[in-house]
């Protein structure tokens, strides 16, 4: 799986309150209003900024706080397909992925706000366009792999019926 | 080889030896969702197209972050998940019953070796009374409800050691924000933490509570303290007789060992924005505050509302200044009733609302304006968290917000005590 987008640049900590208030999130489950709110305390105007096929690129700890699934929803309700961090946060991690959303670990620092990325998922590498440079990230263990090719965990125990744990 | 805690109980759930770095497919013991993460759950479980709960004895649904609901939009989502628990069979602890991690364990729903999880961040809580207790989101309780089981990673394990002589008028939750400012916020993301040290010992069942509640806050999986004569008590207290406590090997391999000492620990307060801003009292006193608020899963309990009435008898919060008390549980709001508790709160000036979680998740019940400061006994600070991104959020023991609401300022409670 190869993506290519543009880099939206966070730095660390950035919490699951940021991502999505606690105001919004228990009023409704229509993800498409809340991804209008997306990290709204933070950048009012960053769910305007979005295009289609952008990427998140944060620091330390990404998706720290609640465990609100709406966080990666919102995410990826808002157009964005994945995000790369230095860290993330257990549950946010679970989360991401659980939805089909490609999170990335490795160092960010070689990434700058609107760089051109591409992400080689199988590969465990990105490539920073803009900068012409290669990085490595960690790779994900292959189940998750199928995961997120599904589009995310309940299609992949559709398909599969099980978790298929053995590599 | 030498196993930790965690390891144990994720291979007597996996029914395989495991070591940390494995993954494993794992029983679970007891689930819970609360008003926030149910409706997802819900809707999650619907799509797998599964038409039975695994054991509908062993989930609970709690309605608690909105508390009773503060609109149409949180309504019609109480009673999607209403409906589901009456097709279901699902026990629901409803409005006014009072906060998910202070239920469970006082309803006896958490034994020592058991594996739980629970669609909150504060799950880690009940790991206090020796158990895997680990937070998840949604779609993860929704498989585990059809499934009876989830994937897990075995996480390595981080030995905190907390000893010395327990200072006057320092509390759980005051060692607690120590631990986290010297973790961090990342210091133990994705590990098992094992909390031990003649502190432990000495401390009490709520106080436990509180430093397992706050685990969450330096990323960790899970955090589970060792059995011993009080969790037995306690226990007995519910009537659970039937467990197995859970003992690390003393071969255990730990991924670091921290100790800290807490001899000369002060009253510790975090700073706005972040849990980890944490600092001695002597560095915030004289701010002066707006609002405060007692409760929520981290200080709702028994002893909490004991040291706070002791300090607010008798005398008044500054005028200008509102305190805001929420009592963790029904239970717990009867018995401050009874000890005259409620009635030492009220002729102070405060508004106690019923038990939930009240203002702390920023829906209802408190939320602060624009440029106000409220200190609080919650476990987080964040930015927007009590619903106003413009509020300044600081956080200590429930003895310091009582003292600092008696000045209108950030006060060193060892004063009133």
């Amino acid at each position: 799986m190869i993506l290519k987008g543009r880099s939206h640049k966070f730095g660390d900590n950035i919490n699951t309150d940021y991502i999505i208030s606690g105001k919004y999130k228990f009023k409704t489950l229509d993800m498409n209003e809340l991804a209008k709110h997306l990290m709204e305390d933070i950048d009012p105007e960053f769910y305007k900024k979005v295009q289609k096929g952008d990427f998140i690129v944060a620091g330390k700890n990404f998706g720290c706080g609640s465990s609100r699934e709406q966080a990666p929803l919102v995410i990826k309700y808002a157009g964005i397909p994945a995000v790369i961090a230095k860290s993330f946060a257990r549950i946010f991690y679970r989360n991401g992925i659980n939805n089909g959303l490609v999170l990335i670990e490795t160092n960010t620092d070689e990434i700058e706000n609107g760089d051109e990325i591409e992400i080689h998922l199988e590969e465990g590498k990105i490539i920073n366009i803009t900068k012409n440079k290669e990085i490595s990230s960690s790779k994900i263990p292959k189940f998750l792999i199928e995961i997120i090719r599904e589009g995310g965990v309940i299609n992949y125990l559709k398909k599969y019926k099980n978790f298929k744990l053995e590599e | 080889m030498g196993k930790t805690i965690v390891e144990k109980i994720l291979a007597s759930h996996s029914e395989r030896d495991v070591k940390a770095g494995d993954i494993v497919l794992a029983k679970v013991d007891f689930l819970m969702a609360q008003d926030g993460t149910a409706p997802l759950v819900i809707r999650n479980f619907e799509n797998l197209g599964i038409d039975k709960v695994f054991d509908p004895e062993k989930i609970i649904f709690v309605i608690d972050h909105n508390s009773p609901s503060p609109n149409e939009g949180v309504s019609s989502l109480h009673k999607l998940i209403r409906d589901f628990a009456k097709k279901y069979r699902i026990e629901i602890y409803d409005i006014g019953e009072g906060i998910c991690h202070i239920l469970l364990p006082e309803r006896g729903k958490v034994k020592p070796g058991n594996l739980i999880l629970g669609a909150d961040s504060h799950t880690p809580t009940y790991g206090a009374l020796n158990c895997f207790a680990s937070g998840v989101g949604s779609t993860d309780l929704a498989i585990a409800l059809a499934t009876g089981s989830l994937w897990f990673k075995v996480p390595e394990t981080i030995k905190i050691e907390i000893t010395g002589k327990i200072p006057f008028g320092i509390f759980g939750k005051d060692i607690a924000l120590y631990m986290v400012k010297n973790l961090t916020s990342e210091g133990a993301i994705y590990k098992s933490v094992e909390i031990k040290g003649n502190v432990i010992n000495e401390i009490s069942m709520d106080e436990r509570f509180t430093i397992c509640n706050l685990t969450t806050e330096i990323g960790a999986k899970c955090g589970i303290m060792e059995f011993d004569e009080k969790t037995k008590e306690y226990l007995e207290s519910k009537r659970i007789k039937d467990y197995e406590p859970v003992f690390p090997d003393k071969d255990a391999i730990y991924e670091k060992e921290i100790f800290l000492d807490i001899s000369n620990l002060n009253p510790q307060v975090a700073k706005p924005h972040q849990v980890d801003n944490v600092c001695d009292i002597d560095e915030v006193e004289g701010i002066e505050i707006n609002q405060g608020f007692i409760g929520t899963c981290t200080n709702g309990r028994l002893s909490d509302f004991e040291i706070v009435a002791k300090i607010l008898k008798g005398k008044k919060i500054k005028k200008g200044v509102r305190l805001i008390c929420s009592p963790g549980s029904r239970e717990i709001y009867l018995e401050c009733l009874k000890r005259g508790y409620i009635e030492i709160l009220i002729e102070s000036g405060a508004c106690v609302t019923n038990p939930g979680c009240g203002p702390c998740v920023g829906t209802h019940q408190g939320i602060p304006s624009d440029g106000e400061v409220v200190i609080s006994t919650a476990n987080r600070n964040f930015k927007g968290r009590m619903g106003n991104p413009n509020a300044f959020i600081y956080l200590a023991s429930p003895a310091t917000v009582a003292a600092s609401c008696i000045e209108g300022k950030i006060t060193d409670p060892r004063k009133y005590l």
